[in-house]
């Protein structure tokens, strides 16, 4: 979250106090970003000494210095609203390296932890899913910042689903001649093989 | 008393070599007011369990009640009652019948049940005029909306005196506000003190339930814990 770029969408609608920036950061963000004091008049110095915004009032920056966007600020926003963050370099995933461990080490069924991931992120879920029940109809920021949290979860157990997929059909696979000697050996099978639910009816 | 029991379900399908055993021993309990989701990949045999449960279909083995009636202890044309008072459905196709309006549609199983035309009439307008369909209750399914037509079906589900609402995929294909706008209905109906069991693979839809139950050939292998309070996120880490 860059809060650079945050403080000049807020001083896009005119000027501001520090104190004031700092409380519609919070709400716009559906409070879900809390952020310090501090941390606000820090940036909006940096954004002052680069020229993207100014500062009237002669204080040192504190509750009583009122701050306005400039030009350049202006143009800095709107070249961000359209900069694509970077999406290309895979991020190193915890969660995927843990699943990929888990295929390895012997004695771990890969399925239990992935269930438990699933669980902990549905669980996650539930909790996001619970904050934009309550919400009312007049707040947009909340819903939208709890709808990119479920679509980002959710993304992940869509991997871990994707993933166990692949790891039964991988064993599926990995069991085939066996069986194929068995059943051709005439050999017959007393329990039911556990590949069979892959047929089970819906 | 439980709304809905399920008592180490089994159910086999076909026999020999091509058996199949969709559900294996599966215990489950909902009570009034709370709304369970059950999640699965396909073929974890969630679907044979919401029709199990539904009286649609019979177990191979193990019991199941609603509202502490043992289903198994009531004769066909007692079954079929429960269904049509106690027990709403929704599917993933919505099932409406397309000669039927809206109202026509919702009413039917009021109808069904030997209420007078009238009455199921003015509960159906009730049910529909809940769900903001109260200006569309003349339409055929055709002219509505996929969203109004899903909430039809839940019109339909919760008409009457239900206590038990079943739902499976109930958000088909529609997009992700329309089916927020499902759940939303969905949840609704619980507060109002009906149990409700959704089937689903969508783990967003899911979310949207009490407890999250989970599914894997045949048997319930997990579930999520009771949920903190709705402040435990935004208090979780000043960091973020």
């Amino acid at each position: 979250m860059s809060v650079r770029h945050a403080l000049l969408a807020l001083l896009s609608e005119g000027p501001k106090y520090g104190l004031r920036l700092r409380e519609e950061f919070e709400q716009r963000t559906g409070e879900v970003w809390p952020l310090n004091v501090g941390q606000v008049y820090t940036t909006l110095q940096r954004l002052e000494r680069d020229g993207l915004v100014e500062s009237q009032g002669d204080d040192e920056a504190g509750p009583q210095k009122s701050y306005r966007i400039t030009g350049t600020g202006a143009g800095e926003l709107r070249d961000w609203l359209r900069t694509p963050p970077d999406l290309r370099s895979p991020p190193r995933d915890e969660l995927v390296i843990k699943v990929l461990v888990a295929v390895r080490v012997p004695g771990v069924d890969v399925h239990e932890v992935i269930q438990t991931h699933r669980r902990h992120l549905v669980e996650l879920m539930q909790e996001w899913t619970r904050i934009k029940r309550v919400t009312g109809p007049e707040d947009l920021s909340l819903p939208l910042v709890v709808d990119a949290e479920l679509f980002r979860l959710d993304s992940v157990i869509r991997w871990l689903d994707a993933a166990e997929g692949r790891l039964r059909r991988s064993a599926i696979d990995a069991t085939a001649p066996d069986r194929v000697a068995q059943h051709g050996g005439g050999t017959h099978a007393g329990t039911p093989e556990p590949t069979r639910q892959e047929q089970v009816r819906r | 008393m439980s709304a809905l029991e399920l008592s180490r379900v089994s159910k086999v399908y076909g026999s020999g070599a091509s058996e199949v055993q969709a559900l294996r021993g599966v215990d489950l309990s909902v009570e009034p007011g709370e709304l369970v989701a059950v999640m699965g990949p396909s073929g974890s045999g969630k679907s044979t369990m919401l029709t199990i449960a539904g009286s649609l279909e019979e177990p191979t083995s193990g019991e199941v009640s609603v509202g502490g009636v043992v289903l198994s202890r009531l004769s066909r044309s007692e079954q079929a009652a429960l269904r049509r008072r106690a027990i709403g459905y929704v599917f993933q196709d919505f099932n409406l019948l397309a000669g039927l309006t809206a109202a026509e549609n919702v009413c039917l199983p009021l109808e069904l049940d030997g209420r007078s035309a009238r009455s199921a009439r003015a509960a159906g307008l009730a049910a529909l005029g809940r769900l903001g369909l109260a200006e569309r209750a003349d339409r055929f399914p055709d002219e509505l909306s996929g969203g109004e037509r899903q909430r039809v079906a839940i019109a339909r589900a919760v008409v009457g005196e239900r206590h038990l609402l079943l739902a499976d995929e109930p958000s088909g294909a529609l997009d992700s506000v329309n089916s927020e706008g499902v759940m939303r209905l969905i949840r609704a109906s619980c507060q109002g003190g009906v149990a409700g069991v959704v089937v689903t693979h969508d783990a967003q839809l899911a979310s949207w339930a009490d407890r999250v139950v989970f599914l894997r050939d045949g048997l319930i292998v997990d579930q999520t814990a009771r949920p903190d309070g709705p402040e435990s996120l935004l208090e979780a880490d000043p960091a973020r």
